[in-house]
C-alpha cells in the first residue's frame, strides 16, 4: 500500500469511529485531536482497527507518532508496504 | 487455552466489556448463572406485566450533536448508533422536601433558574460549586479519593440546598453511607443534572437486548445459567474457572463484573483472606405498583420525585427493615414516548437493610412485605395526591430479592463504598469492572466495562 492509500484508509478508519464528524478538510499537519472531536478512547479505536483490519501493531512507545495524518502515514507506509 | 478472556456476569458492564474483545477478535466468553440478562438491570413478567428491575430512567442523556460526554463516547466505543437506543426524554422531575422543592428537566438553564429562585443567597455559591465541579477530573482512574459533603460544605453555606442536591445523586448512584465521594458526587451531578434522565420506549430490555446482539454480532459467545462456582489459581495466576455444572474453562484472562467480595470469594481459601475490602451496606426496597389509568390523570406528572420528609436528608442503612422518611417515586410513563406505555405503573424506592430482610421467617417475609408496602404508600401519598384507589396490581422486591437473582452481598445495589478505579486485583490476570469499579448507573456500568476492557485485556496480542 502507498501513501495515498494509506491516508484514505486512516481516514475510513476514523469515519468509522466518530460517524459525525466532517473530515472532508482534515490537515495532515496538525494533530488530529486539534481538529475534530477525538479523546483519548478513539484514538485507542484507530490504533486497534488497525490491527484488526491489517494486522499491524503499534506499541504504545510509537502513539505519538499518530497523532498527525501526515505523522501516521509517514509511520504506516514500512508498515504497510506488503499489504 | 480455551478463550482469551472470561467474563463472569451478563450484566451492563459485562456486556459492554464482552462487544469490546468480541469486535477486536478476542475469544471471548460470557458465563451468566441466572436464565437472562442484565443483573442489577434485567426485568422479568408478571401477572402478565412486563417489569423492570433497577432502571427508573437512563442518566446522561444528551441530545445528539454533543459528543464528549459519556453517553456518546460510550456510543462510539460499542459502535452503536444514537437512534439504537431509542431514547425518550423525560418530563420533569422534582427534589422535595418539606419547605422547599427544586425541578429539574434535561433542561440545565432551568435547573439554575429553580437554584436561584429558591435559594438566592447562594446564587454566587452555586456558580462556585459549578465552577468546582467543572475543573473536577472525575474519570481519572487513580484519583485520591476526598468527602463531597465536606467539599460541597465548604462552598454551599445553606445545609438545605446540600441536602437537597446530595438526595437524587445518593439515591441514583452512591454506594457510601452519609457521605459520597467527591468524584462521584461530581458523576452523578453531571449525569443528572447537568446532562439528564431518558428511558427506551421498552424500558431495559430493549438495551439488554441491543448489547446482546452487538456481542453475537461481533462473536461474543453467551452461556447462559452458567454459574461460575471457582476460580481456580496456579503461580498467583487465574488459570480456569469451575462452572456450577462440573464444567471447567481455561482463559488467559478473567473479567468479573460480581463485586470485588464476591470475586475474593470465588478463590481457594488461602487467596481470600487476602482481601480485607469493605461490604456494601445500601440496598433498597422497590414497590411496583400498577394503577388503572395513567399517572398524570391521577395528578402525577412529574417524572421522578427524590423526597425527604424529615429534618435533615439521611442516606445510611436503616436499622428497621425499611426507611420511608425518604425515597424515589418514579412514573415510568412520564417520558416523552412516541406512544402511551400499555401499563401504568408507579415505582416507590425506599432504603432498606438487608439483614433484617434475611432473618425473617418464610410466612413473616411475606407479611412484612404487606406492611411495608402499605408504609411505603402512606408515605408516598404525603408526596404526591393519593392514588391508591387506582392500584390494580402490586409488587414489591428487597435486598433480599436482589441478593438472590444478581449475588451481590447484602443486595447492595451499587457495591462496596471502596472502588477500585483501574480495575486490578491480586491476582495478576483477573480483573474487576461493574459496580466495584465504580461507573455506576447504566451508561456507568457499561463505561465500566468498556474502560476495564481496553486499559487491562485489548492492547497486547
Amino acid at each position: 500500500m502507498l501513501g495515498e492509500q494509506i491516508r484514505s484508509v486512516i481516514v475510513e478508519v476514523i469515519a468509522q469511529i466518530v460517524p459525525d464528524e466532517d473530515l472532508s478538510n482534515l490537515r495532515g499537519d496538525i494533530r488530529i485531536r486539534d481538529q475534530i472531536e477525538l479523546d483519548s478512547m478513539d484514538f485507542l479505536d484507530i490504533i486497534m482497527e488497525l490491527r484488526k483490519r491489517y494486522g499491524i501493531e503499534v506499541p504504545e512507545d510509537d502513539y505519538i507518532q499518530m497523532a498527525t495524518l501526515d505523522g501516521a502515514v509517514a509511520y504506516l507506509e514500512p508498515r504497510m508496504a506488503h499489504l | 487455552m480455551d478463550y482469551d478472556v472470561l467474563i463472569i456476569g451478563a450484566g451492563m458492564s459485562g456486556l459492554a466489556a464482552g462487544i469490546r474483545l468480541a469486535y477486536f477478535d478476542k475469544k471471548v466468553c460470557i458465563l451468566e448463572k441466572h436464565h437472562r440478562v442484565g443483573g442489577l438491570n434485567s426485568f422479568y413478567s408478571k401477572d402478565g406485566y412486563k417489569l423492570d428491575v433497577g432502571l427508573h430512567a437512563m442518566t446522561n442523556y444528551v441530545s445528539k450533536d454533543v459528543k464528549s460526554t459519556p453517553l456518546p463516547k460510550l456510543l462510539r466505543q460499542l459502535r452503536l448508533r444514537f437512534e439504537d437506543l431509542d431514547l425518550c426524554q423525560q418530563h420533569m422531575s422534582v427534589i422535595k422536601f418539606p419547605e422547599k422543592k427544586i425541578r429539574f428537566t434535561n433542561n440545565f438553564e432551568f435547573f439554575l433558574s429553580e437554584v436561584a429562585e429558591n435559594f438566592p443567597s447562594q446564587t454566587d455559591n452555586f456558580q462556585k460549586l459549578l465552577k468546582t465541579i467543572s475543573e473536577h477530573d472525575e474519570l481519572s482512574l487513580d484519583a485520591k479519593p476526598l468527602s463531597a459533603r465536606q467539599a460541597v460544605s465548604s462552598i454551599i453555606s445553606d445545609p438545605l440546598l446540600v441536602d437537597m442536591l446530595f438526595c437524587p445523586l445518593m439515591y441514583y448512584g452512591n454506594a457510601q453511607e452519609h457521605d459520597m465521594e467527591f468524584g462521584q458526587f461530581v458523576i452523578m451531578f453531571k449525569s443528572i443534572f447537568c446532562e439528564g434522565f431518558a428511558r427506551p420506549q421498552n424500558g431495559v430490555r430493549h438495551i439488554l437486548n441491543l448489547l446482546v446482539n452487538k456481542y453475537r454480532d461481533c462473536g461474543g459467545e453467551l452461556r447462559m445459567r452458567s454459574g461460575v462456582q471457582s476460580i481456580r489459581v496456579s503461580d498467583g495466576k487465574a488459570e480456569s474457572l469451575l462452572l456450577n455444572s462440573g464444567d471447567v474453562l481455561t482463559s488467559d484472562k478473567v473479567l468479573s463484573t460480581v463485586g470485588h467480595v464476591e470475586t475474593m470469594n470465588l478463590l481457594p481459601n488461602s487467596d481470600a483472606t487476602v482481601s480485607k475490602h469493605e461490604v456494601g451496606q445500601l440496598s433498597f426496597t422497590e414497590s411496583i405498583l400498577m394503577v388503572d389509568k395513567q399517572p398524570s390523570d391521577l395528578g402525577l406528572e412529574t417524572t421522578i420525585i427524590f423526597f425527604n420528609d424529615s429534618d435533615r436528608f439521611s442516606y445510611r442503612k436503616p436499622d428497621s427493615l425499611i426507611d420511608v422518611s425518604s425515597g424515589v417515586i418514579c412514573c415510568p410513563n412520564n417520558f416523552f414516548f412516541r406512544e402511551p406505555l400499555p401499563d401504568n405503573m408507579i415505582r416507590l424506592t425506599n432504603l432498606a437493610n438487608f439483614d433484617r430482610w434475611n432473618s425473617l421467617g418464610e410466612e413473616e417475609y411475606k407479611m412484612q412485605k404487606e406492611a411495608c408496602l402499605k408504609a411505603a404508600l402512606e408515605a408516598a401519598v404525603k408526596i404526591v395526591p393519593d392514588f391508591r384507589d387506582s392500584i390494580i396490581f402490586t409488587d414489591m422486591f428487597t435486598p433480599k430479592t436482589i441478593y438472590k437473582f444478581t449475588g451481590h452481598l447484602n443486595g447492595a445495589v451499587y457495591g462496596s463504598p471502596q472502588k477500585i478505579r483501574d480495575g486490578r486485583t491480586h491476582i495478576k490476570n483477573l480483573f474487576i469492572c461493574g459496580t466495584d469499579q465504580g461507573f455506576l448507573g447504566i451508561v456507568g456500568a457499561m463505561l465500566s466495562g468498556i474502560s476495564i476492557a481496553n486499559l487491562h485485556l485489548l492492547r497486547d496480542k
